[in-house]
C-alpha cells in the first residue's frame, strides 16, 4: 500500500533538499508534484486543496527553523500535515468505566464490516475483553451464517435470532442476553446499506437511539475513490460516527481514503484491516503511517508486534543464546514460529525503514518452504538439533524419510543454519557488549534509541538472505539495536533525522 | 488514540453459546417497479446535480480556457474517479476541438456536451454484447476483487437467462468465504436455476470441474461460475484462479465463453491496476460494474476502456433480482453531467 504515493512524495521533497532557503517559486513544482500525487492517489479534490495552502503557508510562513535546513523543514512539514491529514489531531471520546460496552459497525455494501466485526472482536477478547458478536444484518442472503462461522473461527459468541426477527429486536434482546451472560462488549454487524438510501439509514438511527452505542464505526473499503468522502458525511451527518475502520488495506489501495476521512469528517481512523487472517488487524497510528508513506519505516508498530508475540523471559534467552552462539535448531524452530505468529516475514519486512514498497517479495522465502523446514527439524532427535554437525549418513536418511523430504533438503537445511550462524556472529560481535547491558532495561524509549544507534548494520542483501533461510534469527524487540537499513533508501536516517528535528522543536 | 482501557478480567469464557437457530434473511418488500434505466438516470442525476451546477457557475457566460478553468474542469471528472491519466486526455481533447473559438469565451453548453462526447468516444458508442456459446452451455466465469457483488450479479444474471427459458446452472466456485455456498443457494433459489456446490475449503478448480460435469448431466444452457474474492496483490490467489480458467479450457474447448470482472462503481484508480491483472490471470472479456444506485460514479471504468479494450456490459443499480441491466453508454455518460 502507499507504495506509489511514497514514491512520488520523495520525488517531488528532492527538489526542495540543498535549497538555500524556500520561496514561492521554488516550493511552486513540488507542490504541483504533490498534488498529482494525491490525486493519483485517490486523495479526495477537498482534502488535497486544503493541504496544499497549509503546507505552502507553514513552509514560507515565519515558523522557519534556524537549526534546520529548509529542505528538512520542507520535510518536516510534509510529515505533520500528513499526520494531521489521516486524523493525528481527531480523538475518539473516552468512554466511562465499567458497564456494557456497546460498538455499532456500519457502512456500505461489501465494505467489510462482517469481516471486521470478527476480527475486532479477536482483538479485543485479547485484550481482556469478554465480547458478544450480534448478528443485525436480516437483508443479505446468508449473512447470519458468515458471522457465525466467523464467530466460531476467532472463539467469540455469536447472538443471533431466527428468521422474522427485525434488527431493533435483535439488538435488544442481544443487550439482554450480554447483561445476562457477563459479556461487557457487544459488536454489531449491521446490514450494508447505501448512505442515500434514507428508510436504511433510518433503521441505523433507531438502532443508535435503542443501544446507545459508545462507539459506532464506519467501515470503509480502503479501495474506493473519490465517494469515500460522500460516504463518510452521509454516515456521519445521521450517526455522528466515533472513527473509520478502513478495510482491505493489503491491497495496492493508495491511500486516498486514509488520506481524505479527516478533512470530510473531522474523526479518527482507529483500525485498519490488513490482511484475511483474524489477526491481521490493526490500531491505526497517523503519525507512524506518515512516516510509512514518507518511507520512513515504522519501527513502533513492529516493536509492538514483537512484544506482542515474543515472550519476554524467552526472548532474552534467545537474544544470549545469539551472542554465545548456542542457538540451536530447536532455536530456529520456536524463532520461525514466532515470526509466523507476527503475521510473516513480508509482514514484518514492510515494516522496517527504508524497505517499505521495494520488497520483492518473492526472495521471500514462502510459507509451504518453512512448514518443510519445520518438519525436517522436527524429525531431528534432541542431540542433532543441538549438534547440527552430527547429522549425517544414516542421520539424514531418517530425517528426510521422518519428514517426507529429500536427502538434499536435510542438508540445505544445516547448511543454511551454519551460514546463518556465521552470519550472527558478524553482525553481533561489535554490538554485542552494549546490546547485552541495555537489554537488561527492558524500556520502549531505549529500544528505540538502539533502533537509531545501533551502528553494526547488516547489509539490505544479507536481510534477505536471511530471509530466504526461513527465519530471522533473534528476532525480538531487542534485536532492534540492528535494524537493517537499505543503502539505497537511507529510511532509517530520515526517521532520525526527523526525530532530532522534532525533538528540537519542542 | 486509545481504543477503551480495557479492565483485565481472570474468569475463565463462558461456554453458553445464544441461540443457534438458523436464522433466514428477511424477504426485502419489492417496490413497485420503474423502467431500470430510469431509475438509474434518476438515481445518477440526484447526485451529478451538484456537479453540473459546479461546472455551470464556472462556466457561466462561456470560459475561457485558460490554466486556471482547465484545472477546474479537470477537478470535475477527478470527483468522479475518471483519474489523472484520462481525465488530462480528456481536457486536451477539449482544448484542441475549443481552437475554433479562437480567442472568443467558450459556451458552457458546448464545453460540457464536447466533454460527453469525449467520453462517449472512449467508450465508443456501442454496447457490447455479451457472448452466447454456438453450441451451449455457454460458460460464464465471475471475478473481482472482494465485496464488489459478484454473487448477486451472479444471482441477477441467473434470474435473466431463467426468464429468457434457459436452464441455468451456478457453480459454487467460492469456498473460501464462510457461508459464500448458501448465500449463492439463495439466490438461485430465487433466480429458479440449479446449484452445484461442494462444501467449505474444498478446492475451487475440482469443484468447478465436477461442476461442468453436472451441467452436462443437467443439459444446462447457461453455466454461470463464483469465485471467491480475491485482492489482485495476492498472486498466489491469481495463479489459482488461473488454474480454474485452465480447467474450463480443457473441460470444454472454447470456454470461458465470458470472463466477467466485478467492479465497484466507488472504486478509485486501483480499479486500473485490478482490470490489468485479472486480465493477465484470466483473460476478462468486460467488467459488470455494481452499486451504480449509490453516488459512485465508476469514472475509472473509462481508463479501462481506454487502456485495456475492455468494455462494461451490465451495471448493478441495486440489491433486488431484476437490478441489472446492459450498461447504456449514453446514460452512462449523460448521468455523469445530467444532461439530455
Ligand atoms: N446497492 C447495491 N448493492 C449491491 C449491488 N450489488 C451487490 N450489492 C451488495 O453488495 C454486497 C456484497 O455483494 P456480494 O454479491 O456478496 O459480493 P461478492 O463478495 O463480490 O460476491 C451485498 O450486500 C450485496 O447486496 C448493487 O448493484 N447495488
Ligand atoms: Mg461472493
Amino acid at each position: 500500500m502507499f507504495e506509489n504515493l511514497t514514491d512520488r512524495l520523495n520525488q517531488a521533497l528532492r527538489r526542495v533538499r540543498g535549497q538555500s532557503h524556500l520561496t514561492e517559486k521554488n516550493i511552486q513544482e513540488a507542490l504541483r508534484e504533490v498534488r498529482l500525487a494525491f490525486l493519483e492517489a485517490d486523495v479526495h479534490v477537498g482534502a488535497v486543496k486544503e493541504f496544499i495552502a497549509r503546507v505552502r503557508e507553514r513552509a514560507l510562513g515565519q515558523e522557519v527553523l534556524a537549526s534546520l535546513e529548509p529542505g528538512q523543514h520542507a520535510i518536516k512539514v510534509v510529515y505533520e500535515e500528513l499526520t494531521r491529514m489521516l486524523g493525528g489531531d481527531a480523538l475518539l471520546d473516552p468512554i466511562p468505566a465499567g458497564g456494557l460496552i456497546v460498538t455499532m459497525l456500519c457502512g456500505l455494501q461489501g465494505s467489510g464490516k462482517t469481516t471486521a466485526c470478527a476480527k475486532l472482536a479477536l482483538k479485543m477478547k485479547n485484550e481482556g475483553r469478554r465480547p458478544l458478536l450480534v448478528a443485525a444484518d436480516v437483508y443479505r442472503p446468508a449473512a447470519v451464517e458468515q458471522l457465525k462461522v466467523l464467530g466460531e473461527k476467532v472463539d467469540v459468541p455469536v447472538f443471533s435470532q431466527p428468521q422474522g426477527a427485525r434488527p431493533e429486536q435483535i439488538v435488544e434482546r442481544a443487550m439482554a442476553f450480554a447483561r445476562a451472560e457477563g459479556r461487557d462488549l457487544l459488536i454489531l454487524d449491521t446490514a450494508g446499506r447505501l448512505h442515500i438510501d434514507e428508510r436504511m439509514m433510518d433503521e441505523l438511527v433507531r438502532i443508535r437511539k435503542l443501544a446507545s452505542p459508545q462507539r459506532i464505526f464506519l467501515v470503509i473499503d480502503s479501495m474506493v475513490g473519490q465517494d469515500a468522502v460522500r460516504q463518510a458525511e452521509h454516515f456521519n451527518s445521521r450517526l455522528d460516527v466515533s472513527g473509520v475502520i478502513l478495510s482491505k488495506l493489503d491491497g495496492d489501495a493508495r491511500g486516498g481514503v486514509a488520506l481524505s476521512v479527516r478533512h470530510a469528517i473531522g474523526k479518527p481512523i482507529v483500525f485498519a484491516s490488513v490482511g484475511e487472517k483474524p489477526a491481521d488487524f490493526e490500531a491505526f497510528h497517523p503519525d507512524r503511517m506518515a512516516g510509512r508513506i514518507l518511507g520512513m519505516g515504522d519501527v513502533l508498530t513492529l516493536i509492538e508486534k514483537a512484544q506482542a508475540a515474543v515472550d519476554r523471559e524467552e526472548a532474552l534467552k534467545m537474544q544470549q543464546k545469539l551472542f554465545d552462539q548456542s542457538f540451536t535448531l530447536d532455536d530456529w524452530l520456536s524463532q520461525m514460529q514466532q515470526v509466523k505468529k507476527m503475521g510473516g516475514l513480508s509482514a514484518i519486512l514492510k515494516l522496517l525503514p527504508g524497505l517499505g514498497g521495494n520488497l520483492p517479495t518473492d526472495k521471500l522465502p514462502d510459507e509451504r518452504e518453512m512448514v518443510r523446514m519445520e518438519a525436517i527439524i522436527n524429525s531431528m532427535t534432541k542431540r542433532e538439533r543441538s549438534e547440527p554437525h552430527i547429522v549425517q549418513g544414516s542421520r539424514r536418511k531418517r530425517i528426510a524419510a521422518g519428514s517426507g523430504a529429500n536427502v538434499s533438503d536435510v542438508d540445505r537445511v544445516i547448511k543454511e543454519f551454519g551460514e546463518m550462524k556465521r552470519m550472527i556472529k558478524a553482525m553481533t560481535a561489535p554490538a554485542r557488549e552494549r546490546l547485552v547491558k541495555k537489554l537488561r532495561t527492558h524500556d520502549k524509549k531505549a529500544l528505540a534509541a538502539m533502533a537509531r544507534k545501533g551502528k553494526q548494520q547488516p547489509t539490505s542483501k544479507a536481510m534477505r538472505k536471511m530471509g530466504r533461510m526461513g527465519g530471522l534469527p533473534g528476532f525480538d524487540p531487542r534485536a532492534l539495536g540492528q535494524a537493517p537499513e537499505s543503502p539505497e533508501a537511507g529510511g532509517a536516517d530520515m526517521m532520525e533525522k526527523l526525530r532530532e528535528m522534532l525533538k528540537k522543536k519542542n | 488514540m486509545l481504543f477503551w482501557k480495557k479492565k483485565k478480567d481472570d474468569e475463565p469464557e463462558a461456554a453458553s453459546q445464544p441461540e443457534v437457530e438458523a436464522a433466514r434473511p428477511l424477504e426485502e418488500p419489492a417496490p413497485p417497479r420503474k423502467g431500470l434505466l430510469a431509475k438509474l438516470r434518476e438515481r445518477l442525476a440526484q447526485t451529478h446535480a451538484s456537479l453540473w451546477d459546479r461546472a455551470a457557475a464556472l462556466f457561466r457566460g462561456g470560459l475561457k480556457l485558460d490554466d486556471e478553468s482547465l484545472e477546474q474542469l479537470e477537478e470535475i471528472l477527478l470527483a468522479a474517479d475518471v483519474g489523472m491519466m484520462t481525465t488530462q486526455h480528456l481536457v486536451a481533447g477539449l482544448r484542441e476541438r475549443a481552437r475554433r473559438f479562437r480567442d472568443k469565451d467558450v459556451p458552457a453548453d458546448w464545453a460540457m456536451n464536447t466533454l460527453k462526447e469525449l467520453i462517449l468516444d472512449e467508450l465508443q458508442h456501442e454496447t457490447s454484447a455479451p457472448a452466447l456459446a454456438e453450441n451451449p452451455p455457454t460458460i460464464v466465469l465471475v471475478v473481482g476483487v472482494n465485496g464488489v457483488g459478484k454473487t448477486t450479479a451472479i444471482g441477477k444474471l441467473a434470474a435473466r437467462y431463467v426468464r429468457e427459458g434457459m436452464t441455468v446452472l451456478l457453480i459454487a466456485g467460492d469456498t473460501f468465504r464462510a457461508a459464500a455456498a448458501e448465500q449463492l443457494a439463495i439466490w438461485a433459489e430465487r433466480a429458479g436455476c440449479e446449484i452445484h456446490s461442494a462444501q467449505e475449503g474444498a478446492d475451487p478448480a475440482s469443484v468447478v470441474y465436477d461442476g461442468l460435469a453436472h451441467a452436462r448431466r443437467l443439459g444446462a444452457h447457461m453455466v454461470i461460475i463464483d469465485t471467491a474474492g480475491r485482492l489482485h496483490t495476492k498472486t498466489h490467489l491469481m495463479a489459482e484462479l488461473s488454474k480454474i480458467r485452465r480447467v474450463i479450457e480443457r473441460d470444454s474447448p472454447g470456454a470461458p465463453h465470458e470472463t466477467l470482472l466485478v467492479q465497484d462503481a466507488s472504486t478509485g484508480q486501483t480499479g486500473l491496476v485490478q482490470a490489468r491483472v485479472f486480465t493477465e490471470a484470466t483473460q476478462v472479456t468486460g467488467v459488470v460494474l455494481t452499486k451504480l444506485d449509490g453516488t459512485a460514479k465508476g469514472g475509472v471504468t473509462i481508463a479501462i476502456r481506454r487502456e485495456l479494450g475492455l468494455p462494461v456490459k451490465w451495471m448493478g443499480v441495486g440489491e433486488k433480482l431484476d437490478d441489472l441491466e446492459l450498461f447504456d453508454p449514453e446514460a452512462f455518460a449523460a448521468a455523469i453531467f445530467n444532461s439530455p
